[in-house]
């Protein structure tokens, strides 16, 4: 399956047993390897505290910020080892991450927001303004709140400018981090339906963290499950969508007739993933 | 190696929540004290306690004080200078007019009279933060110096505007060599350093550090936010009252409004930055960078004088000393007791990485 997806597309972002320590003592990550191919989207999935969210910031090289460090392992983008890259230099070369909890420029307009995300681009305002055109063409309400501040507009929106941000920059890849944090359900599906459709039209290639596996799943190629630091499993995102153990750990599905609780607990330690 | 937890089992709540947990650290602190009553004047000379010692603990002092009110509430102060003059200004004033009173008490009082300015310079830190609140406290900063260069009566009306400490008696036995003032000085700051580091370890110290983590989270979750950054701000004046006493009477032995100016708000800040904000032991170990270091590279210096020119020498000295401050920084942004605590963690762990 894997040998499959890789012989349709190149891999794009490559990430080798990488082992990552808070700290100088703390070990968050414990050997992750994940290859995300060309105008993919892959989804990484877990609990919190799995390390979604740091395999997502050495990739973009945010660990520094927090006293993390890769101590093992290399990550690859376009065959090229990315570690000494600073995040700055990544955005250059068409990595881009959208954080979490949205992170906009607060006291900017939202098109204000959206234009800084050109900030590395000298390609002409003619062109920067059609990619605006091109944002507000997937993201209609921004439009109608172009001139708002951004500190002052609701959590839907801000993740719509933090996502039109990172488009405004041309990237080759987005890492997005939880799109779905503290929106409503109807708002989530329309994230995910433009992350979608900006796959299809714009080759943009996305890797995804994200808690809600449900929908993750639904909208992604290839899925990789982690917990505690390490992968324990991965496969295409519709084969983990019918796994039973997905079914049963992350969605909340039992396998058709209801188990007494005790029935559950036992099931689930039995099943419990340690490598 | 030598640090390690294994078979040190905690058995009863209480044990848990002991200041050091860990028997090593018990054992360094017994050390330390045993090293400070009866080690220091056997080994130390008169020069050393006087210019070196005595100065080291009264700025680690200081540094307390500023670091419950920068490090653990979150409050940038530049005021701490002016909190030090009025503990001074107030010392002098109760033992030359009321000689009755203990020299303790005097110092005690001295504080809680700084503590009440404390309070006044920080009553407007619920609507000024960060950088503004600074400069509020700059505010005071000036306004004391200014009252105490301006009003001889603060002096007993000496024209000099300077003035001799009164000397100091307790029950009966006066203090006048070097190392009564450093056992005088030694006593406030291991009782001072031990309540502090027990304070921000109870519910009040909990509180400043939820104002300074998020300080709408903490109202959220019912801390009055205006009781604890004006308590964090009696406290650490308490601290910067009592030290300025100290600096007084026991180090330069003269009341003078100068030896408060602006540079030594900074002086203390720099202490509390480089020291660790946040941590108690962050503040003897500033103090000690900041007090200790430039005499060490002077007398270095010393060594020199003859074969490089003097002046070359003096600047050179200046330049070492910056450079280590910004080396130290690189090395650890979060002060050197950071550095203490990292250390202490990849011991725990022996020899294992992590």
């Amino acid at each position: 399956m894997e040998a499959a997806l890789k012989d349709k597309a190149a891999t794009l972002l490559s990430v080798n047993n990488i082992e990552v320590v808070y700290d100088h003592v703390i070990l968050v990550l414990k050997g992750v390897s994940l290859e995300v191919p060309e105008k993919g989207i892959v989804a990484l999935l877990g609990a919190n505290g799995a390390g979604k969210t740091t395999t997502l910031k050495s990739i973009s090289n945010l660990l520094m910020a927090e006293r993390g460090n890769i101590t093992k392992g290399t990550i690859e983008y376009q065959g090229e080892p990315i570690q000494g890259l600073s995040a700055n230099q990544l955005v250059k070369r068409g990595v881009i991450q959208v954080m979490e909890g949205r992170r906009c420029f607060e006291h900017l307009t939202v098109e204000e927001n959206l234009l800084t995300g050109a900030f590395t681009r000298s390609d002409g305002a003619s062109l920067i303004r059609q990619d605006l055109d091109l944002v507000y063409s997937y993201f209609p309400r921004l439009k109608d709140r172009r001139n708002s501040t951004s500190g002052y507009t609701s959590g839907g929106e801000q993740q719509m400018t933090a996502v039109g941000r990172a488009l405004m920059a041309r990237p080759k890849m987005i890492l997005l981090d939880e799109p779905s944090m503290g929106l409503a359900p109807t708002l989530v599906e329309e994230i995910f339906e433009i992350m979608q459709q900006l796959n299809e039209k714009e080759q943009v290639t996305f890797l995804l963290a994200e808690q809600n596996t449900n929908i993750a799943l639904r909208y992604s190629h290839y899925g990789y499950i982690l917990e505690n630091g390490r992968v324990v499993m991965d496969g295409e995102a519709s084969a983990l969508l019918d796994n039973q153990d997905v079914k049963e750990f992350y969605l909340g599905v039992s396998g058709g007739q209801k188990k007494s609780f005790r029935k559950v607990k036992h099931y689930r330690r039995r099943k419990r993933w340690l490598s | 190696m030598l640090y390690r937890e294994t078979g040190q089992f905690k058995t009863s709540y209480k044990g848990d929540m002991a200041i050091f947990t860990i028997r090593q650290d018990r054992w360094a602190l017994i050390a330390v004290l045993v090293f400070v009553v009866i080690g220091v004047p056997l080994i130390a000379s008169q020069h050393v306690i006087a210019g070196y010692l005595v100065p080291f603990l009264i700025w680690s002092l200081a540094a307390i004080g500023l670091n419950i009110l920068t490090g653990y509430t979150g409050q940038l102060s530049l005021g701490h200078g002016a909190f030090m003059a009025v503990g001074a200004y107030s010392a002098y004033n109760l033992a030359s007019r009321v000689p009755e009173l203990p020299i303790i008490l005097v110092f005690l009082l001295a504080g809680l009279i700084a503590a009440v300015f404390g309070i006044l310079v920080g009553s407007p830190s619920l609507r000024i933060k960060g950088f503004y609140l600074a400069v509020a406290t700059l505010a005071a900063q000036f306004f004391v110096e200014w009252v105490f260069a301006t009003y001889p009566w603060f002096v007993g009306g000496a024209a000099s505007m300077v003035i001799d400490t009164p000397p100091m008696d307790i029950f009966g036995y006066r203090i006048s060599s070097h190392l009564d003032n450093y056992y005088l000085v030694a006593g406030f700051v291991v009782v001072g350093a031990l309540f502090a580091k027990n304070l921000v370890r109870s519910e009040i110290g909990r509180a400043w550090m939820a104002i300074r983590d998020m300080d709408v989270a903490a109202e959220v979750i019912g801390i009055r936010p205006l009781y604890t950054k004006l308590s964090a701000f009696a406290v650490s004046s308490f601290y910067g009252g009592v030290a300025g006493a100290l600096y007084a009477f026991c180090y330069v032995k003269s009341v003078d409004f100068t030896a408060f100016d602006l540079f030594v708000s900074l002086k203390v800040l720099f202490m509390v930055i480089i020291g660790g904000m946040g941590s108690i032991l962050g503040c003897f170990l500033g103090a000690a960078f900041i007090v200790i270091l430039p005499i060490v590279l002077n007398e270095i210096a010393h060594l020199f004088a003859g074969q490089v020119p003097s002046a070359l020498l003096t600047n050179l000295e200046h330049m070492i000393f910056g450079g280590l401050i910004i080396f130290f920084l690189i090395v650890e942004p979060h002060g050197l007791a950071r550095l203490w605590t990292t250390m202490k963690e990849k011991l725990r762990l022996w020899p294992f990485p992590h």
